[in-house]
């Protein structure tokens, strides 16, 4: 468990980063994934530069009637930011159901998601909240949606030299209850399948839904067949029932050591009902 | 000037804050990791990816030309080392030539390889890459029921059969029995390979001093002296010139009572290089070469009458070996076959064992050591009988206990059970959980489609190993205790405890049988040049043996300093008590600090008596002891994912006489977490070709703090008479009374789905699949 030799810069200022990135070096952010990787040198970077360092990646706040939060924002930061707890606490609850608190503690967003495991949790989130991904290169930058940017396993919209800058996600009104519900894989803590739920109920009738699934398959995704199938429904147990047996179609689902594909494929379903009820329980 | 504190408050079964644990927690303890020295080297170890293969050539050049790199060894180059040493003799046992560095084949994934050793370990790691091994890969087996088939590759080319031992044992009249009954139940039951994840893992510095013929040897270890003895001979070493320390030993459960490869490896090293040399084991290697637990298959058969009473067990158990025997391997499973009636009356007994090997790493002692693996055996198997005879577990258990009256009680497979009061632990379980109530909500549940259990396992276990005929290496422990000029009191302990807590209870002792404070008394361990000849922590043996070598030094020691109290006193009735002699007549006194000084300065001394004040004995045990108690647990199941919720620990357990309620707690905890383990989350998984697929923290579930239940930790009390103290151990009746409760309560919460058993660990896959199934 011994890494390979390598350089390490705490840079000054996003420019030196992104200067040193675009020569091949590679962020490093809480290090909960990239370390244990080196160690089993898995992951060989010749050079790392420490986002940690640049204090203005690290934030949480309301601007343009949305929430920013930057790329070094710990797990443990956003599970207890007030202003998320009241703005947006879809993603409060899921922060707090990663790992364990050492790795809250160190963990980023912007790691996470960059990091990209198909069983991670944000994801489930992100996607729900049809969050916007703001990612920098040396020359420009751009934003991509959560529907583009998670790629594959481990694989995003990111290119080469780029870092992801922040996150944006909406504020949600008082009409709308969020749920994110995890089958936590006993050893990793990550999720073997994590469901969020984001549901807006108008008249009794859900108006507005959306499912973002993590851990089924290579990638998350929004479970639109489901989404669909719920809208301008009483959200009956019947309905959710049977809106949450779509959350798995024509999905490709993992199989592995912990669980099967069909076993995962359940869960989802079973989770995907649990959180669109708690959602709507939520409800103000 | 110090003085000695005389203090008529006792100690012995008061909760004493453990006295260990204050350079633990603020991280001021020394593992072997933190252990520096002038010139130290650092290994690191190249180890086999495959877990069978023919090596072809080794080529090293590249890697002992890279920087920092000193020397790199394989095989060749050791050997003259002699073998890793199996301590068990027993007929037909098959034991292959373990060298400590594979020389023309590789028999499982982390067999070691070569050693590369660099002024520094980042070096050392990156020159291993560079070492080119042509390997020639060969097909393997990993499952020892696989590998029993005809047509396996065999592991050891010279035993196709794959065959390593077989042992017999009978007693009482099986067939009679089995063909009167009135009922059999059979079953396969699974006691899944574990990693005993000490959390340190394992490490060794060596230091090899030329001038004096002398090689220091720092490894984390339960058994310094066993080490010691056995190292010296692999090396040729003289056993007075080889010093084994073990610092503090950060967790071992069984998996640090071995000599390993790596201790005569480092030893090896250091003496060809002249220099002191560390190797720090990673967790990936932890997971690849420190011995693993359990890795049984065991067939079951009970027979019974109608009524419940139990007539006679047969078993078949298959024991997964692994690639080689280490120290103990081979008697692992007997303990199982010793344990095999539990706690039942039963005189007809058959066990088959088959020990099996497997390209995989070695198996031997995991906390509990075959004791947890037979009483999960009895215990669901009691449950099934049963179910099958419509029964209620509780009742059936009571019906078959060995009775009070019965003791010493005699076993069908040699052994002398102490003392026991059986029913008592179970009655007082089930009144503590609420029986009656339970079962009454568990029917109203049903009817609500959903599924809670009560499991019940009454388990009885084998400590204080134990009397020298009956272990390998001698089954005595020594104690010394000296009285220092100034009074203060130093306790030198064979048994190397590592955690458990025994710096506290055996000052409680000594301060209670001289009368003074805790803060008086220091517990010293862990190192063979300090130390007299001890054998070690392990079988929950250090306080039942230990303490009671412990006790008999004391009572020399207290019948000197009387002499010495009544030489000053000047009287003959004289008495010990509160740190001083007092004369019964005058009631003058000398305290302790005042005595020592004289029996040191020796200006007069009593008739027939030497100068000084310690003593050292050795206690050779009569018997073991044989603890025994009841858990239940209650669970929930969660109908759509099938996972467990434990609602209810409740453990009642009887150890004996209780020295610290508080360090039984800890130990019954620990033992139960790892129980639960078990049960619920660990395997070692390896796929066909031998790859240990739950070789990360990652994937290999252990149980963490924020998953355990609350464990309602209760206790009877029934002395051991085999000791002067009264103990028995505790330190693995956790673990051994944990994984049948738990799984008994699952199979209760399913059976009226007709589940009748469920191998370990369960999974909420495996519950969802037989809750599918209903459906
Ligand atoms: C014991 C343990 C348990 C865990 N349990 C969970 C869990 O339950 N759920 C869960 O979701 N996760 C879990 N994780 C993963 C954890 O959340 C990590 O923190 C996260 O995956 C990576 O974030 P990091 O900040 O540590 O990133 P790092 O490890 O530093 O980096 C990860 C990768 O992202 C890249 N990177 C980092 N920041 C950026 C950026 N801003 N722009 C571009 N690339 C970037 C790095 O170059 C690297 O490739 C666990 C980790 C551990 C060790």
């Amino acid at each position: 468990m011994i890494a390979q030799k390598f350089e390490y810069t705490a840079p000054k200022s996003l420019d030196e980063a992104l200067h040193l990135l675009s020569s091949g070096a590679k962020p490093l952010a809480g290090g909960m994934s990239l370390i244990p990787m080196m160690k089993l040198r898995l992951a060989v970077p010749e050079h790392l530069v420490d986002l940690r360092a640049l204090k203005d990646l690290n934030y949480i706040r309301e601007a343009g009637g949305q929430l920013h939060i930057g790329a070094t924002a710990s797990h443990y930061e956003i599970e207890s930011s007030a202003l998320l707890r009241q703005k947006c606490p879809l993603l409060t609850e899921t922060a707090a159901s990663i790992g364990d608190v050492q790795v809250r503690n160190m963990g980023t967003i912007g790691g996470s998601v960059a990091h990209a495991d198909p069983a991670a949790d944000y994801p489930a989130a992100l996607a729900a909240l049809e969050a916007k991904f703001v990612l920098k290169g040396a020359k420009a930058e751009r934003t991509v949606s959560a529907a583009d940017f998670f790629v594959d396993a481990f694989s995003t919209a990111l290119q080469p030299g780029e870092i992801l800058r922040e996150v944006i996600v909406p504020i949600d009104d008082a009409r709308t209850g969020t749920s994110y519900k995890k089958m936590v894989q006993p050893a990793s803590g990550f999720a073997i399948v994590g469901v969020a739920a984001r549901v807006r109920q108008n008249a009794g009738k859900v108006s507005f839904v959306r499912l973002g699934i993590t851990g089924l398959s290579n990638h998350a995704y929004r479970a639109t067949a489901a989404e669909k199938a719920l809208e301008g429904k009483p959200a009956t147990p019947n309905d959710i029932q049977n809106a949450a047996a779509l959350v798995t179609q024509g999905v490709d689902a993992n199989s592995d050591l912990h669980a099967s594909a069909d076993y995962r494929r359940h869960l989802a379903v079973v989770h995907a009902a649990r959180a669109i009820g708690t959602a709507i329980s939520r409800i103000a | 000037m110090a003085t000695t504190t005389t203090k008529t408050e006792t100690f012995v079964g008061k909760r004493v804050r453990r006295r260990e644990d204050p350079r633990l927690i603020t991280g001021t303890a020394t593992y072997v990791e933190d252990i520096q020295m002038p010139g130290m080297h650092y290994a690191v170890i190249l180890r086999s990816p495959h877990a069978a293969a023919r090596i072809r050539s080794i080529k090293a050049k590249q890697a002992e030309a890279a920087p920092g790199v000193v020397c790199v060894f394989t095989g060749k180059d050791t050997k003259g080392v002699g073998v890793v040493p199996c301590g068990i003799a027993m007929p037909d046992l098959r034991v292959p030539q373990h060298n400590i560095l594979a020389t023309d084949r590789v028999y499982f994934v982390g067999h070691p390889v070569a050693v590369v050793v660099a002024r520094d370990r980042y070096l050392a790691r990156d020159a291993a890459e560079l070492i080119e091994v042509d390997y020639d890969i060969l097909p393997a087996v990993a499952d020892p029921e696989k590998a029993l088939t005809k047509g396996a590759p065999a592991v050891h080319p010279q035993w196709p059969d794959n065959i390593a031992f077989t042992y017999h044992q009978d007693g009482g009249n099986v067939d009679k029995v089995f063909a009167e009954a009135d009922v059999v139940v059979k079953q396969r039951i699974v006691s899944q390979r574990l990693v005993p994840m000490a959390m340190e893992t394992r490490g060794v510095v060596a230091e090899w001093r030329g001038a004096d013929r002398q090689l220091n040897l720092y490894t984390s270890t339960q058994i310094p002296h066993l080490v010691r003895t056995l190292v010296a001979g692999m090396l040729g070493l003289e056993e007075n010139r080889t010093r084994v320390i073990a610092p503090e030993v950060g967790g071992g459960f069984g998996s640090k009572l071995n000599v390993y490869a790596e201790e005569a490896l480092m030893g090896f090293v250091s003496m060809r290089i002249q220099k002191p040399v560390k190797w720090i084991e990673s967790r990936r290697e932890n997971f690849t070469c420190t011995t693993h637990g359990r890795g049984h298959v065991d067939y079951y058969e009970i027979a019974a009458k109608r009524d419940g009473t139990i007539l006679g067990i047969k078993l078949k158990l298959i024991q997964d070996v692994g690639a080689y025997h280490q120290l103990l391997t081979p008697l692992i499973p007997q303990l199982s076959v010793l344990m095999m009636p539990g706690l039942y009356n039963t005189q007809n007994i058959r066990a088959d064992i088959v020990g099996v090997f497997t390209n995989c790493v070695p198996t031997d002692a995991y906390r509990g050591a075959g004791r947890p693996e037979a009483t999960h055996g009895i215990e669901r198997m009691v449950d099934i009988l049963a179910a099958e005879l419509k029964m209620d577990p509780a009742q059936i258990r009571l019906k078959n206990f060995v009775t009070k009256d019965k003791f010493p009680y005699a076993t069908a497979t040699g052994l002398m059970y102490d003392s026991g009061d059986y029913a008592a632990p179970l009655k007082k379980a089930l009144d503590l959980v609420g029986y009656v109530k339970l079962r009454q909500e568990q029917a109203d549940l049903r009817k609500q489609g959903k599924y809670m259990g009560i499991g019940i396992s009454t388990y009885g276990e084998i400590c204080a190993i134990g009397p020298s005929p009956a272990t390998p290496a001698g089954g005595w422990e020594s104690a010394t205790v000296k009285i220092e000029p100034s009074g203060k009191i130093t306790i030198l302990t064979g048994a190397c405890p590592h955690g458990q807590g025994e710096e506290t209870t055996f000052a409680q002792i000594a301060a209670d049988e001289l009368g003074v404070g805790l803060d008086d008394i220091l517990v010293t361990r862990g190192d063979t040049a300090v130390v007299q000849y001890g054998i070690g922590t392990f079988g929950s043996r250090a306080t039942a043996v230990g303490g009671t070598a412990l006790y008999y030094a004391l009572q020399d020691l207290k019948a000197k300093i009387k002499k010495f109290g009544a030489m000053l006193l000047e009287s003959d009735d004289v008495t010990l008590v509160g740190g001083q002699v007092v004369c019964d007549k005058t009631g003058k006194a000398k305290p302790l600090r005042e005595i020592a000084g004289a029996s040191y300065r020796a200006l007069k001394l009593p008739p027939n008596t030497e100068p000084g004040l310690i003593a050292t004995r050795f206690w050779e045990p009569p018997n073991f002891t044989f603890p025994f108690g009841a858990h239940i647990v209650v669970t929930d199941i969660d109908s759509e994912t099938g996972q467990i919720k434990v609602r209810r620990y409740v453990a009642v357990d009887d150890c004996g006489n209780i020295l610290n309620p508080l360090i039984v707690d800890g130990q019954v905890h620990g033992g139960v977490a790892q129980g639960l383990g078990q049960a619920l989350w660990e395997q070692a998984v390896y796929d066909d070709n031998g790859q240990l697929i739950t070789g990360e923290l990652t994937d290999y579930a252990l149980p963490r703090a924020h998953l355990m239940p609350w464990i309602e930790s209760h206790h009877t009390c029934t002395p051991s008479p085999v000791n002067p103290l009264g103990v028995k151990g505790v330190g693995e009746a956790g673990t051994i009374g944990c994984s049948p409760a738990v799984v008994n309560s699952a199979v209760d919460a399913l059976s009226p789905l007709g589940v009748r058993h469920i191998d370990m660990p369960l999974t909420p896959e495996k519950i969802w699949k037989l809750l599918a199934k209903k459906n």
